[in-house]
């Protein structure tokens, strides 16, 4: 995980899927292309893609993956969700 | 999951490309000596701003992310504004190339003016000098006309599209001068030997020591783009940026202006047609079509299997192999350890495929003087 990553992530805040990204299902989990930044990412899991169209319903991303993720692998979707905030995947808000 | 198997995952195919290649029209004021598409002469049978706009929803509906627009020169439609326009309405985002003799100062402020539109301008040459050898006389000044007035439109960082060619290639720092002049972002190609390319392919591509500087220069230049173009190069060691890998009939395609589905932008040959988006839709041949299918089987590595760098090139590109006569077990023409080259030598003989369909304009037994 780069720096950068580190700094724009804050999970107690409000986090959702950013308006300027499209989100394909793929058999692997999913592509989300950003319209600004014109980049391509991948997610690479159903439990990411579902967690990431659901954040907007939760009050925070901590909420979030508290309440769709099991406890032994929460830490691990922080970071992914720290990384799609990066790439500006999700937004604030 | 590791990154290899996403590619192995791609190579299988998508459900929808991730973009495809659309050419509006064959029709162009430019004879570039290079054209892809040998563009020139507009096809009567093109498709119909009511068909495009039907093409349109089935790409928005299959949720494709960006169409990138060509040509010809796509500006010369008269649909042009009411087509990209329906595309970006859709989220469809929208890239288009233009040679930008089209974009004067109004049309520069309804570009300006719509979101999800990314523009090309093409120039092959960092002077009027060079460029206008491939591109035709006037050409650079126009093209440099149409980033003026981008800019003073404030249209914000188009690009600056350029092919490497062997006189372009000598000229990288100075395209990204210019792209610092204007705020936009250089995005280099490769010269394919497809359509028109094929006639000058063998003077104007880059030499071996040529493509080994391209490549330094690239990993130095993170944010270069290159569509992708480059992948045979990465055998030299690290992966250049992208997916470094073919996407023909897998992640890619190409739609031309009649409607015909080739499996990507530069090969326009009868070999490499999927089908015709008015035969039951773009998405039928996208699934259904028996050469898509065979492009998604696991390629036989051919001469290449014993290569110790075949995992990073995948054997090069399938156009560049077609067109100059090389098979597809074959090394790319522009292997860089000049596999390619000894085989092109030893089939010299060999006819190469005719590009088809030709809509170069013809010329005029008599030339008009100013």
């Amino acid at each position: 995980m780069s720096l950068a990553a580190v700094d724009v992530f804050d999970g107690s805040a409000p986090w959702r899927l950013s308006e300027r990204v499209s989100l394909r299902d793929e058999s692997f989990g999913a592509l989300a292309y950003h319209h600004g930044t014109r980049r391509l990412v991948f997610l690479k899991s159903r439990e990411l893609v579902d967690l990431v169209r659901s954040l907007d319903a939760f009050e925070s991303a901590d909420v979030a993956v508290a309440s769709m993720i099991s406890p032994a692998l929460r830490a691990h979707y922080v970071t992914a969700l720290s990384s799609l905030a990066a790439s500006e995947i999700i937004c604030e808000g | 999951m590791k990154a290899d198997s996403l590619r192995n995952r791609f190579e299988r195919g998508l459900s929808s490309p991730i973009c495809l290649t659309w050419e509006l029209t064959y029709a162009c004021n430019l004879a570039c000596t290079h054209c892809l598409s040998s563009s020139g002469r507009r096809d009567p049978r093109e498709l119909s701003t009511n068909e495009a706009k039907a093409l349109i929803d089935e790409i928005a509906a299959m949720q494709i992310f960006y169409i990138n627009i060509g040509g010809g020169e796509p500006m010369i439609r008269r649909d042009f504004f009411e087509l990209i326009e329906h595309a970006v309405n859709q989220k469809v985002g929208v890239k288009f190339s233009t040679n930008g003799t089209r974009i004067d100062r109004e049309a520069a402020t309804r570009l300006a003016g719509i979101d999800y539109l990314d523009i090309q301008i093409s120039i092959d040459g960092a002077d009027a000098l060079t460029n206008d050898r491939v591109r035709g006389a006037g050409s650079y000044d126009q093209a440099r006309r149409a980033m003026d007035n981008l800019k003073a439109a404030e249209f914000g960082p188009f690009k600056i599209s350029v092919v490497m060619t062997r006189d372009s290639i000598e000229q990288l720092d100075r395209f990204e001068e210019l792209a610092v002049h204007y705020g936009a972002q250089l995005r280099l190609t490769r010269l394919r030997p497809s359509g028109r390319g094929a006639e000058v392919w063998e003077q104007l591509h880059p030499t071996l020591s040529q493509n080994r500087r391209l490549y330094q220069w690239l990993l130095e230049r993170p944010n270069v783009l290159t569509g992708d173009s480059f992948f045979h190069l990465s055998a030299l060691g690290s992966p250049l940026e992208g997916l470094n890998l073919c996407g023909a009939g897998r992640v890619v395609c190409l739609i031309d202006p009649v409607g015909e589905v080739y499996a990507c932008p530069f090969v326009i040959h009868e070999e490499f047609r999927a089908g015709n988006v008015r035969d039951g839709g773009f998405g039928t041949v996208w699934t259904s079509s028996e050469l898509f299918r065979s492009l998604r089987e696991p390629g036989n590595p051919g001469a290449c299997a014993s290569c110790g760098s075949f995992d990073a090139c995948r054997g090069g590109c399938m156009a560049a192999k077609f067109f100059t006569g090389l098979e597809m077990s074959d090394p790319d023409p522009e292997c860089v350890f000049g596999h390619g080259e000894t085989v092109l030598a030893a089939k010299r003989l060999l006819i190469r495929p005719t590009p088809s369909p030709d809509h170069s304009r013809r010329i005029p037994l008599v030339q008009k003087t100013r």
